[in-house]
């Protein structure tokens, strides 16, 4: 499994390219499935078991600060999830903060109005709020592109104009003094539970018939249709999915932070989730995550530089998109499945 | 194919009755009307830009027609929406084939075999779609046991594409099928592999709508063949007949050499 690469300087790259060749265990997990020894089976295993372990471990090794980092990072990673299967079934959105915007305040209303628990008051609010920006998007579902996009760009800004103008819902002050959850570690559990089920969740839903549908719309919503499907109704579908999530999300920041205000709407949320997935790789819901635990904490290192945090932090997402274009988990995952050599083109004539 | 004669006696399936559309000041279909008995296979030709695959888009209600009515077994179907339509059992291909193309071939059917239609008319119980997608392909010249239905269909020759398409209506189990320019960029070999899956259908009682620039092997397998020029039915009838009308070869004047 050493790759033999000759030395690119010395040996006079006349004519060559990359070869790229499936390892054999990777050919016998896939099609074949035979594995036949436990170092195939921890071949298969561990790519899996690397978040699970790390989410499981991480809060209970890491210093406060961290853990708050940590947790941000999580709510990023489903954030980014979301907007990835969005994308995935053709729906461009550049309005995650309206997801969650609404999750937080469905929360925050039912906790300071109608003083509704925390474990009915998230659950309320991802529903409601899934429910919410579904019948607030139905209208825009049959256009496509950057017109979808644009229509997701513009809610969430108005909302937050509306709180501002009306002072209904406490208005710029937001609503203060709301339910906190009853320990850090039920904090930290839960939202790490929520990254891997939705990781998983998502794969698994994506390579399903259904996903296939789903996939189905983006790349050919003629050939759908005329199935015999009805496209809109699928897609209302998975805007609830990955709208329902985001307001999770925001449902659960509100508890945390004690407080549920206009910021909620705030642009990061609808910005800092396409960054994560892009930078990540798209497509893949892991790459999401991991792009969402390099990205929150790189931003958290670059605060001790001060006033060129935002300067470092957005060259190094060129350098990333740059050397990277396809994403740093479809990196890694080709180097983990395939070996590469480099072999010689023999002239053609 | 089948006896004209006999074909008199069949029901009529579709009834398209004074259809009409415009694009901005281009007429592209002016009031077209023509029926279409069951099990029937017609044929509509003409010249490039003569409104056939409008028509099509206005039958499977991908366009919606300015006049006109389109009635399938007795319903009136103009201005449904397209999966409402293929929902009746109106299948099409398209003229650009595009499948799936990180998809292995069988897996593209998946989708036609996810529709409400399949699951009523087994009865819920449809059994494992890769198994049925494959069993469809076989039927539609994918040689079992040979790794082609497996690759990714977008590594796929044109021809085998062409059957993946004409695979998808099969999967939808439809009764009318409307195929636009199968035919098209078809080997001779190609076409003797895929003319007696048309002819196949025939015998199962389907009908079928062939939209054809290849007039040579359309004649062969098409009971009856309308003639489309400038949007207008300028012609309709057997195939012999209809090619020795003025005005069809005036149409076609100049353009009849290049085909077949």
């Amino acid at each position: 499994m050493q790759q033999t690469m000759p030395t690119a300087a010395g040996a006079a790259p006349a004519r060559r390219r990359k070869e790229r060749i499936d390892r054999g265990i990777k050919a016998r997990s896939d099609d074949v499935f035979a594995l036949t020894s436990y170092r195939e089976m921890l071949y298969v295993a561990i790519p899996p078991a690397i978040p699970v372990v790390l989410l499981l471990v991480l809060p209970l090794i890491l210093p406060i600060y961290w853990q708050k980092v940590l947790l941000s990072a999580a709510v990023f990673a489903v954030l980014a999830m979301s907007w990835d299967f969005l994308a995935s079934v053709g729906m461009v959105s550049l309005g995650q903060a309206l997801f969650f915007g609404v999750g937080a305040y469905v929360a925050g209303i039912l906790d300071h109005y109608l003083g509704l628990p925390v474990w009915l008051s998230i659950p309320l609010g991802t529903l409601f709020g899934g429910l919410i920006c579904t019948v607030l998007l139905l209208p825009v579902l049959r256009l496509r592109g950057i017109y979808f996009a644009m229509v997701t760009l513009v809610l969430p800004l108005m909302f937050e104009r509306i709180i501002e103008a009306t002072g209904l819902l406490g208005g710029t002050e937001g609503l203060t003094g709301l339910t906190s959850f009853p320990n850090p570690w039920i904090e930290l559990y839960l939202i790490g539970t929520v990254v891997l089920l939705t990781l998983f969740g998502f794969r698994r839903l994506m390579t399903s018939d259904y996903g296939l549908v789903l996939k189905g719309i983006r790349d050919n919503d003629r050939s759908v249709m005329s199935a015999g499907l009805n496209i809109y109704w699928y897609k209302a579908q998975a805007l609830f999915i990955g709208g329902a999530i985001c307001a999770f999300c925001g449902a659960y920041m509100t508890h945390v932070q004690m407080f549920v205000g206009m910021p909620a709407f705030a642009l990061d949320y609808s910005i800092l989730p396409i960054a994560t997935a892009v930078v990540g790789g798209m497509g893949t819901f892991a790459g999401s995550v991991l792009g969402a635990f390099l990205l929150v904490p790189l931003s958290e290192f670059l605060r001790g530089v001060g006033g060129w945090r935002t300067v470092l932090y957005a060259l190094s997402l060129v350098g990333f998109i740059v050397l990277l274009p396809e994403g740093i988990f479809h990196y890694v995952r080709r180097k983990y499945h395939q070996f590469e050599r480099w072999v010689g083109v023999e002239a053609s004539s | 194919m089948a006896d004209n004669q006999q074909n008199r006696e069949k029901p009529i399936l579709l009834r398209v009755d004074g259809l009409s559309k415009s694009f901005g000041g281009v007429h592209a279909v002016v009031g077209v009307s023509f029926e279409l008995r069951r099990n029937e296979l017609l044929g509509i030709i003409g010249p490039n830009g003569s409104g056939k695959t409008t028509l099509v888009n206005l039958i499977t209600g991908f366009l919606r027609p300015d006049a006109g009515r389109v009635i399938y077994g007795g319903r009136d179907i103009t201005g449904w929406m397209p999966y409402r339509i293929a929902r009746l059992g109106i299948a099409r291909t398209f003229q650009m084939v595009k499948p799936f193309p990180a998809l292995p071939a069988f897996k593209n059917l998946v989708i036609p075999l996810f529709s409400p239609r399949v699951k009523s008319l087994a009865g819920g119980r449809y059994g494992d779609r890769d198994s049925v997608a494959k069993d469809l392909l076989e039927d539609v010249g994918f040689e079992r046991e040979s790794s082609v239905t497996y690759k990714a269909a977008g590594s796929l020759p044109h021809g085998y594409l062409k059957r993946l398409e004409l695979a998808k209506c099969l999967a939808l189990r439809a009764d009318l099928i409307i195929l636009d320019e199968l035919f098209s960029g078809l080997s001779i070999a190609e076409l003797a592999g895929i003319v007696p899956i048309i002819e196949k259908l025939m015998v199962e009682g389907k009908t079928v709508i062939m939209i054809e620039h290849r007039l040579r092997e359309l004649f062969r397998i098409a009971d009856r063949v309308v003639v489309l020029n400038f949007g207008r039915a300028i012609a309709e009838g057997k195939p012999a007949e209809v090619m020795e009308k003025d005005e069809v070869k005036k149409a076609y004047l100049g353009s009849e050499e290049e085909e077949g």
